[in-house]
């Protein structure tokens, strides 16, 4: 019940921001200079077919109108044509969106997967090498900006080793269609396409190395010092007086309650992975939303910007919508307080 | 009587940044069967250093036992192997932690705790029991410490409890295996003084209930007169007094003991 009140808390936060997020948005897409029918009809295009595509549009009513047009669409899930593609915004990202979703969800796993670990060890041996190893490397990771790790990774292993896959998702003699979930490591397993799964890995590895790295340092870091944090807490001395075994100390009594920091760290990395992706599908030529959302950006392709926007955004807050569901059932005190406050 | 736990000579150093500085001084006192002693002195003079070594939890380093013996029914914990002293820790000999707000995990019910802790005692003591045999026990040590609804208390997560409460469970915690000595390190000097006086109170009938020795630590010397019959004065590492708890109250040897008895809070003297 109290989990129910916690969880319901957690949705409305989340419907409220994602709703800023549109406004905040719509409005900044407006303001800055640039006419967007101007631009999607090109310089030859007469000032009476600019007029009648701005009124088609609705640009030349009030912003508050056109964001109640806006907002309407959305409520039926429709995001609207864009002006380049001429397409539904809602197709064009539905083709774009699985490559990202697959690129930014395998990054974070991955980088979860290892990162605690890392930091387990480095809690564990605190003050010798693996402290010192896992320290260094979230140093490193932490000022290495994504862009040179990518192109550093691209030039290590995909030219001068020349071990890996450098673009794309799949190599152009391998057709597959992703055609179920749009996620190439499931649809390949659901047909038994072991070849396809093997090649999407391997085509997902640099750019999600390049991604990752980053916060795997952070969760790394977080675990580790809160980790260490709860081995002083006075409950792990009373189950070391009452003769707890070592290990269950470290895995059940220090583990557990030290989850929460590199779970929360994770949701708020989750933004500027999301920020980076784009970066990284554009050095890797990965076939998601950058290049479609950097077009729509630079050609003030209104529709197509809000429905970059809103899906990032909603990926955005989902995620993190899980993982504070994790945090109540790792931690009984988020999940009361949160009931109570 | 025969004494049960006898410290004779303990000296303890700790090295911090390469510097040594040594905090127990030579100490020793006795707790006989079923007696209640007390050590009492100021804050930082040594207490639970001293109740850490006894129970085996001191961190080494940086700590060192540099000299000294403890002997528990006979026997020197200090020098017996690992594995005997693992099988006496938390079970014939354990203790009540200070502070219920700290000392309880956050994340695991009591239930699973207590469940926990017992489940390793019987381990180590060889003895044979069950998930519900070991329910049956923890409910039963909760209803010893005067829970009302142990079942409930047993379901509930540390946070959804009272400092009262919680402090009974930490007291439930030392009397799950039967132990023949307990060790309370200022118990409930984290709560208000009318639920520290319920606390010693109920600690006092318990250690009396049960026939067991109880070493009381505290700072404060009006904790003491109710509960104990016999108390160490300990300042900066070393027993400077010891005796007969009336005749130190009447007549203290010492200025420092005397000033702790000055500084009891009038309050908790009456309610013990
Ligand atoms: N882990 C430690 N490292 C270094 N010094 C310590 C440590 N624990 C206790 N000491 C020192 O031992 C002395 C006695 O501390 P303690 O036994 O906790 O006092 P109290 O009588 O208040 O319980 C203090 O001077 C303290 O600085
Ligand atoms: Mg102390």
């Amino acid at each position: 019940m109290e989990f129910l009140v916690f969880l319901g808390r957690r949705v409305l936060w989340s419907l409220l921001v994602l709703f800023g997020l549109s406004v905040v948005i719509f409005t900044i897409a407006r303001v800055v200079p640039g006419d967007p029918a101007r631009m999607a009809l090109g310089p030859r295009a007469s000032a009476e077919q600019v007029q009648a595509l701005q009124e088609t549009l609705g640009l030349n009513r009030p912003l508050w109108e056109q964001y109640g047009l806006f907002l309407s669409g959305l409520a039926q899930g429709d995001l609207g044509r864009s002006l380049l593609t001429a397409q539904s915004v809602n197709v064009d990202i539905a083709r774009t969106f699985p490559a990202t979703f697959e690129l930014v969800l395998c990054t974070i796993v991955l980088a979860f997967v290892l990162g605690v670990p890392l930091g387990v060890a480095a809690a564990r041996w605190k003050d010798r090498w693996p402290d010192n190893l896992v320290r260094a490397l979230a140093i490193v990771s932490a000022v290495t900006p994504t862009f040179f790790l990518a192109l550093l990774l691209q030039i290590l292993a995909g030219y001068v080793l020349n071990i890996l896959p450098t673009t794309g998702r799949l190599p152009a003699s391998l057709p597959f269609q992703a055609d179920i979930t749009g996620l190439l490591l499931i649809d390949s397993l659901i047909r038994g396409r072991g070849d396809v799964f093997a090649e999407a890995v391997r085509h997902l590895l640099l750019p999600t190395i390049a991604l990752g790295a980053a916060t795997m340092g952070q969760i790394a870091r977080i675990t580790r010092a809160s980790l260490i944090d709860v081995s002083r807490q006075d409950y792990i001395e009373a189950a070391r007086a009452f003769g707890v075994p070592d290990r269950l100390r470290m895995f059940k009594y220090m583990l557990r309650p030290a989850f929460v920091p590199p779970l929360t760290i994770t949701g708020l990395e989750f933004a500027s992975l999301i920020g980076n992706a784009f970066v990284v599908e554009l050095i890797f030529s990965w076939p998601g939303m950058a290049s479609y959302g950097v077009r729509a950006i630079t050609q003030k392709d209104l529709n197509a910007i809000m429905g970059v926007v809103m899906v990032s955004g909603v990926f955005f807050v989902l995620v993190n919508l899980l993982i504070d569901v994790l945090v109540g059932v790792v931690d009984p005190r988020i999940r009361i307080r949160g009931a109570r406050a | 009587m025969s004494v049960l736990l006898s410290v004779e000579g303990l000296s303890v150093s700790f090295t911090t940044y390469g510097r040594r500085s040594q905090v127990l001084h030579d100490v020793s006192l006795a707790v006989p069967e079923g007696a209640q002693i007390a050590l009492v002195g100021e804050s930082g003079s040594g207490k639970s250093v001293t109740m850490k070594t006894i129970m085996g939890i001191l961190p080494v380093p940086p700590a060192k036992v540099e000299g000294g013996r403890i002997l528990f029914a006979g026997r020197d914990l200090l020098t017996m192997p690992e594995r005997d002293r693992l099988r006496l820790r938390g079970t014939a000999m354990s203790m009540v932690f200070q502070d219920p707000m700290s000392s309880l995990n956050p994340v695991f019910t009591i239930q699973d705790q207590l469940g926990t802790i017992l489940k390793y005692a019987d381990r180590r003591l060889g003895r044979d029991r069950d998930r519900r045999g070991r329910r049956v026990r923890i409910l039963e040590v909760l209803a010893q410490v005067r829970m009302r609804d142990p079942e409930r208390v047993a379901r509930s997560f540390p946070i959804m409890l009272s400092g009262g409460m919680r402090q009974r469970i930490l007291i439930a915690m030392a009397l799950l295996s039967e132990p023949r000595l307990l060790i309370a390190d200022e118990p409930g000097t984290a709560l208000d003084v009318t639920t520290q006086a319920q606390i010693l109170k109920l600690l006092k009938d318990l250690v009396t209930e049960n026939g067991l020795a109880l070493l009381m630590i505290t700072h404060n010397l009006g904790v003491v007169r109710q509960t104990c019959g016999y108390t160490y004065v300990m300042n900066r590492g070393r027993i400077v007094e010891h005796g007969a708890t009336q005749a130190i109250f009447e007549a203290p040897a010492e200025d420092y003991t005397r000033n702790l008895i000055a500084a009891v809070p009038r309050l908790t003297g009456r309610n013990g």
